[in-house]
């Protein structure tokens, strides 16, 4: 496997280690981290500083009997948190894995958007960032578009390319608005990535536009 | 601290479980009011936090994280749990997609100790418009977009502000390393 070459910022993994992050982002940096050791060292020294800011707050003090009230709870079992793993993948990181149901893209239900490119939605919701997995066959690309907002994509298999570099797995493509873009899948194998937008996409033609309106993309 | 919560792992030692929770809980309460939470919730939810703190000890890793550490990203986490109503994305360490760290170097995590201190000393060097940046990424619910809007700076001023924070830090820390 080739090394990571393309990271999230420091800005995104500091939002991710302060909670602060939505869910659809934090689920691509979630397994940007499985895969990238680098970043798994930012974001702990970034909670690290949570720790630290934590220690330095003036006590905001707990109602009197707080201690006893929790003493009280102390010798109750615990309840086992009934968390469902599901079979674990050795190529797909868990945090998807998880949302997925399995590893197999086969087993996946893909949604066709054209010719060799299908996505998958996993987050949506109007008003916040969504998260969909997006599959590309090699040659064929995306539209060319910019952004009306932020852009994150993550590559779990395959390769793909485009004015800002070659993108492999474990690499994070962060795009802004105004950062056009023409991704194309690199020839060898299925390019499947995560892919994070907080507002739609802008694609140039019109034809790419009604397909838009039509795919809610 | 870090030895109050082994001493919860080993022996399930109550005054341990006192003493952590005499520092920890009003400072757990204070977090979640500068977040937003109201008093109530805040109290609920520090409450919480702790008992977490007694029930996870066994998992506390004084290699990994220091006590103030480990117990923020509790706090955290159930904050998103509860208040937003997300489940937190999280990396599973013993997850077989996990590529681990090639080589001890690689990694920034040191023994957490002296790394608690030495983490305490670099955000004090900081620059102040360095800190104010970092600390709002922690006590505000907002992503570093809107924390821009509210100080009235382009997001690549903010970006940039964490990028050379992030940069200091880390230069502090390998320099003991």
């Amino acid at each position: 496997m080739t090394a990571i070459v393309h990271h999230p910022s420091n800005s995104l993994l500091l939002d991710y280690a302060a909670g602060t992050l939505d869910e659809a982002s934090s689920l691509l940096i979630a397994t940007h981290l499985t895969l990238c050791p680098h970043c798994r060292a930012e974001v702990a020294a970034a909670e690290a500083i949570g720790g630290s800011l934590l220690d330095d707050l003036p006590a905001a003090p707990l109602r009197p009997g707080a201690l006893d009230a929790v003493m009280a709870r102390l010798a109750a079992p615990a309840e086992q948190p009934t968390l469902r793993k599901p079979q674990p993948s050795t190529w797909l990181p868990r945090p998807l894995t998880e949302r997925l149901g399995g590893d197999d893209p086969s087993l996946w239900k893909w949604r066709w958007l054209g010719p060799g490119l299908a996505d998958l939605p996993l987050v949506s919701d109007r008003n916040r960032p969504s998260a969909r997995m997006v599959r590309l066959t090699p040659g064929t690309g995306l539209p060319p578009h910019d952004h009306g907002g932020r852009e994150l994509t993550l590559v779990l298999r395959g390769a793909f390319g485009d004015r800002f570099g070659r993108f492999g797995r474990g690499d994070v493509e962060e795009t802004y608005p105004d950062m056009h873009h023409e991704p194309v899948a690199l020839e060898g194998e299925v390019c499947i990535g995560l892919v994070v937008t907080d507002a739609r996409l802008r694609f140039d033609g019109f034809i790419a536009r009604a397909m838009q309106t039509f795919t809610g993309v | 601290m870090n030895a109050h919560i082994q001493a919860i792992a080993a022996t399930q030692d109550r005054s341990a479980f006192a003493a952590l929770f005499s520092h920890y809980a009003p400072r757990v309460k204070a977090y979640l009011i500068r977040l937003g939470c109201p008093d109530g919730q805040a109290e609920e939810l520090a409450q919480e936090t702790m008992l977490a703190v007694w029930r996870k000890a066994d998992r506390f890793d004084p290699a990994k994280a220091a006590a103030g550490t480990w117990i923020f990203t509790i706090a955290r986490n159930l904050r998103i749990d509860q208040v937003r109503r997300e489940r937190r994305p999280e990396l599973d360490p013993d997850d077989p997609a996990l590529v681990p760290a090639p080589a001890p170097e690689a990694d920034l995590v040191l023994q957490a100790k002296q790394h608690h201190v030495l983490v305490q000393n670099a955000l004090q060097a900081l620059p102040p418009d360095q800190a104010r940046v970092i600390a709002l990424s922690f006590f505000e619910d907002k992503p570093h977009g809107e924390i821009a809007g509210e100080l009235g700076l382009p997001l690549g001023t903010v970006k940039s502000r964490i990028r050379l924070a992030f940069a200091r830090l880390r230069a502090a820390l390998e320099q003991t390393s």
